[in-house]
């Protein structure tokens, strides 16, 4: 038996960072808004409080603040030919779930894509001719510019504080930033953070071959900052359990700190959490949208009709949502034909270990998540790629963010796996170990993609979603070569043993990677190939928009959530100043 | 004794549960590089005496709610191995990392918090992970009676053998093959979940049963659940040099790895 609801203007499935802001604009212009969430209602106090948020077994290891997987994973294979099987624990990357979404336990780490990002395919063919890309490669532009979004990167960046040094003002570079970075109309509003021992190390070897080194842009604040909704946060005191914890201190750039005291004091906002969306519901035509369908966290079954529905969950949840709702066509890897699932991308992650001397005091517990300093010389297309046989590249940096050991106890690599060799290796090199990673672009391929699975299901009955993923060669081409750049800075640091580890295949799900998951609801100016239109509006059923990563054709060299942030004002304005006062196609197919 | 007063008194006076800034336990902004401020002493694996609100027997022993007693033989005797005491310090053994695995197996992690487990189970690639439907409680039960029945029949249990036999058995464990079938379990899953969660009780807070007195965190300067470094953060190269502090500590800085005993912060 289902309960009809009264029906409101908009309904928004999530209530995580994109939902957060999304609603807080609409109910502030008026709207009557629902955000529904599955998760449960959760703020900084009591919830986040310490000591007890600073468990790593609880929180690291036993994913304390993820999805469900009980009720809720994601089915995987490699490739198409193989049977996708349930991930039956979270390993390479973890969504959330409940107020606030993933955010709530990312790092922090807050970057704008870059100008060529946003017209790849074109920009690519220019500069290295229109042969130059595998025809495998299904990378295409985004339909919306950087210099269109950079008021809603600048907008985004203020609400969170982010804490860096701009290299690039109005097209003027400035010393200590990133020189590299497409123009910005403003600096920072906060200070970078402090410097941790690891990025300093790295700075000093990264300038001594050229490089460009500059402090990794942080959503852990450098110092208290009032943002212009009026909500204040406080400085990053260092704690070292950032990413998969929630902090504690006010300090990390998350929903509950930025913008939901905001949000949960209009009237015009109704937040319901414990309510899993089953499906968007359509009119016969299967052009327009009703509203949705859920179920509460007793289990009883409501139907919520509104206006326009808003999908503003995590990237693979946004994806899932479609599919599960006939609202677009699915994509088939096989005839290249239909859109949703298609194009779904990741990040492809290698890593170096520098290991020193005993009398070099790392102290790799005394961190923030976005803390330490990184290069873009080799990140996104900032550096020749003619000759070199693939796109992309990677940012390197030590961008270390804790020393919690049941995960972090870096050792040699031809050390033992357990015994005696083991545990004095470890005791010898815990606090003398320099770490950085190299954060590189995933390129999406044809035969990539997210669809539905045949035989699992989630603990409502519905399909899970399935994932078909393994690393394109272009990208194993690129990690092998920004890895042996790393190394060489690492040998520049003066460490005694430098270790690269550079991203091979298979893709597994059983080592963390990174939880940038991207595409599957790709934007962008072609019905072909694209889910939706470049305000992020549903090609075939316009009172829907998708919100998330799930948008990205691509993904690119950094981190995705400053670029989604930019987005979701993006949208924002385009729904306020457009959609909602003359509802219907923003852009004609 | 006169430094493990002094720590202690230090650890009360600062609030254990309070943040405290990590300035006070620095040495000076041009102490040397590398050169430790204040002493580091590791402390003894067995519980001090003058640390718990009651004082604790020296032959206190984990009670086995989950593992039988040849069981907890193998367990014992496997971790002593896995990591082993040294001169720097004790190992799984002395961390009581048993005790966290008897705790782990018993509760809700054994019985299949956080795995899907719905059907049907097929055996996948390396890259789509673990497929049984053992839980892990079910898994460790099923594999230490196969291990046991074995080695029985071969006439010497594990706890017997010569640490290099032991080390030797585990190899071959960690290797697995086909006819390593433990009752349903390929033991190469079964020796990398034992591993796993050895590290994890080596590791992981003393609230929840191994690293006990902190003895892991002790042996590579790892503070804990300490929350404050904004002071120490940009003075490269300092050692931290502090009394750790653990989620199961009160408000004295007393421990209690006894999980009958609240701790109350």
């Amino acid at each position: 038996m289902t309960e009809r609801l009264k029906e409101v203007d908009v309904v928004i499935i999530g209530v995580g960072m994109v939902g957060s802001i999304v609603g807080k604009e609409l109910a502030a212009a008026g709207y009557k808004v629902v955000g529904l969430e599955r998760g449960q209602a959760r703020y900084t106090a009591p919830d986040f409080q310490g000591p007890a948020i600073h468990d790593e077994l609880r929180f690291d290891i036993r994913k304390a603040l993820m999805q469900d997987n009980t009720r809720e994973p994601v089915t995987f294979r490699n490739h198409g030919s193989e049977r996708a099987l349930p991930i039956r624990r979270w390993e390479s990357f973890l969504p959330g779930t409940g107020l606030g979404g993933s955010m709530v336990h990312w790092n922090g780490q807050t970057y704008r894509f870059q100008a060529n990002d946003f017209e790849l395919a074109t920009r690519t063919r220019q500069r290295y001719g229109k042969d130059f890309l595998d025809p495998n490669l299904t990378i295409q532009d985004w339909g919306v510019t950087y210099d269109e979004l950079e008021p809603h990167f600048d907008r985004f960046e203020y609400l969170l504080g982010t804490s860096g040094k701009a290299g690039n003002i109005k097209g003027k570079i400035q010393p200590g930033g990133d020189p590299h970075e497409s123009p910005r109309s403003r600096d920072y509003p906060t200070p970078p953070m402090k410097e941790h021992f690891q990025g300093a190390m790295f700075r000093k070897a990264a300038a001594s071959l050229g490089y460009h080194p500059f402090p990794q842009p942080s959503s852990n604040l450098s110092q208290p900052y009032t943002n212009p909704e009026g909500v204040k946060l406080n400085a990053c005191v260092f704690c070292g359990f950032c990413e998969r914890y929630a902090c504690e201190h006010y300090a990390k750039a998350v929903p509950q700190t930025i913008i939901l005291p905001v949000l949960l004091a209009n009237p015009n906002f109704e937040l319901r959490t414990g309510c899993q969306v089953q499906r968007i519901n359509l009119d016969s035509t299967k052009k327009k949208a009703t509203g949705v369908t859920y179920i509460d966290a007793a289990g009883r079954e409501f139907e919520q009709p509104a206006s326009l529905v808003i999908t503003a969950s995590f990237a693979l949840n946004n994806v899932r949502m479609l599919l599960l709702s006939g609202v677009g066509k699915p994509y088939d890897p096989n005839t290249g034909k239909g859109v949703v699932g298609r194009n779904y991308a990741y990040q492809t992650m290698s890593s170096v270990s520098a290991f020193f001397d005993e009398n070099v005091i790392i102290n790799p517990f005394m961190a923030s998540g976005a803390s330490g300093t990184l290069i873009n010389d080799f990140a996104g297309d900032n550096f020749d790629h003619s000759g070199l046989g693939f796109i992309g590249g990677s940012f390197i940096g030590a961008v270390n963010t804790n020393g919690r050991p049941i995960q972090y106890h870096p050792v040699p690599p031809d050390t033992p796996p357990w015994g005696k060799a083991w545990k004095q290796a470890v005791v010898k090199h815990y606090n003398h170990t320099v770490q950085f990673s190299c954060h590189g672009s995933s390129i999406a391929q044809r035969q990539n993609y997210l669809d539905l699975d045949p035989t699992y299901r989630d603990a409502w009955g519905q399909p899970l979603l399935r994932m078909t993923f393994d690393f394109p060669e272009n990208d194993l081409k690129m990690a092998a070569y920004v890895t042996a750049k790393a190394v060489e800075i690492g040998k520049a640091m003066g460490a005694k043993q430098v270790a690269g580890s550079p991203r091979k295949g298979p893709y597994t799900t059983q080592q963390y990677q990174t939880t940038h998951n991207t595409g599957g609801t790709v934007m962008g100016n072609d019905p072909s190939t694209s889910v939706v239109n470049r305000y992020l509006q549903s090609w075939d059923v316009p009172n829907v928009f998708v919100i998330g990563a799930s948008n990205y054709p691509q993904n690119a060299s950094w981190n995705p959530t400053g670029t989604l942030g930019a987005l979701t004002y993006w949208a924002v304005e385009a729904l306020k100043n457009k959609y909602l006062k003359n509802p219907g196609r923003l852009v004609s197919a | 004794m006169s430094d493990k007063i002094t720590r202690r008194l230090f650890v009360s006076s600062m609030g254990a549960a309070s943040i405290a800034s990590a300035s006070a336990l620095l040495g000076p902004p041009d102490a040397a590089a590398g050169e430790p401020v204040g002493s580091h002493q590791v402390d003894s694996p067995q519980v001090d005496s003058q640390r718990g609100g009651s004082a604790a027997p020296e032959n206190l022993k984990p009670t086995y709610t989950f593992f039988n007693s040849a069981e907890a033989q193998f367990i014992e005797a496997a971790c002593d191995r896995l990591i082993p005491a040294d001169e720097l310090g004790p190992g799984a053994l002395g961390a009581w990392v048993p005790n966290y695995l008897d705790k782990q197996l018993g509760g809700a992690w054994g019985n299949g918090e956080r795995l899907y487990r719905s059907g049907p189970w097929i055996a996948g690639t390396p890259s789509q992970g673990y497929q049984l439907p053992f839980t892990p409680a079910e898994l460790f039960r099923a594999a230490l009676g196969a291990i046991n029945r074995s080695l029985r029949a071969r006439g010497s249990p594990f706890s017997d053998l010569s640490p290099e036999s032991q080390d030797d058995y585990l190899r071959t464990l960690a290797k697995g093959g086909p006819d390593l079938d433990l009752d349903g379990v390929p033991s190469e899953v079964f020796f990398d979940l034992l591993l796993k969660m050895t590290v994890e009780g080596f590791f992981s807070d003393p609230a929840y049963g191994g690293n006990r007195d902190m003895v892991a965190w002790r042996m590579i300067g790892f503070p804990g659940a300490y929350a404050d470094y904004y002071d120490a953060i940009d003075r490269h190269g300092v050692k931290f040099d502090r009394e750790p502090m653990s989620l199961a500590e009160d408000s004295r800085g007393h421990l209690h790895a006894d999980p009958n005993i609240p701790a109350h912060l």
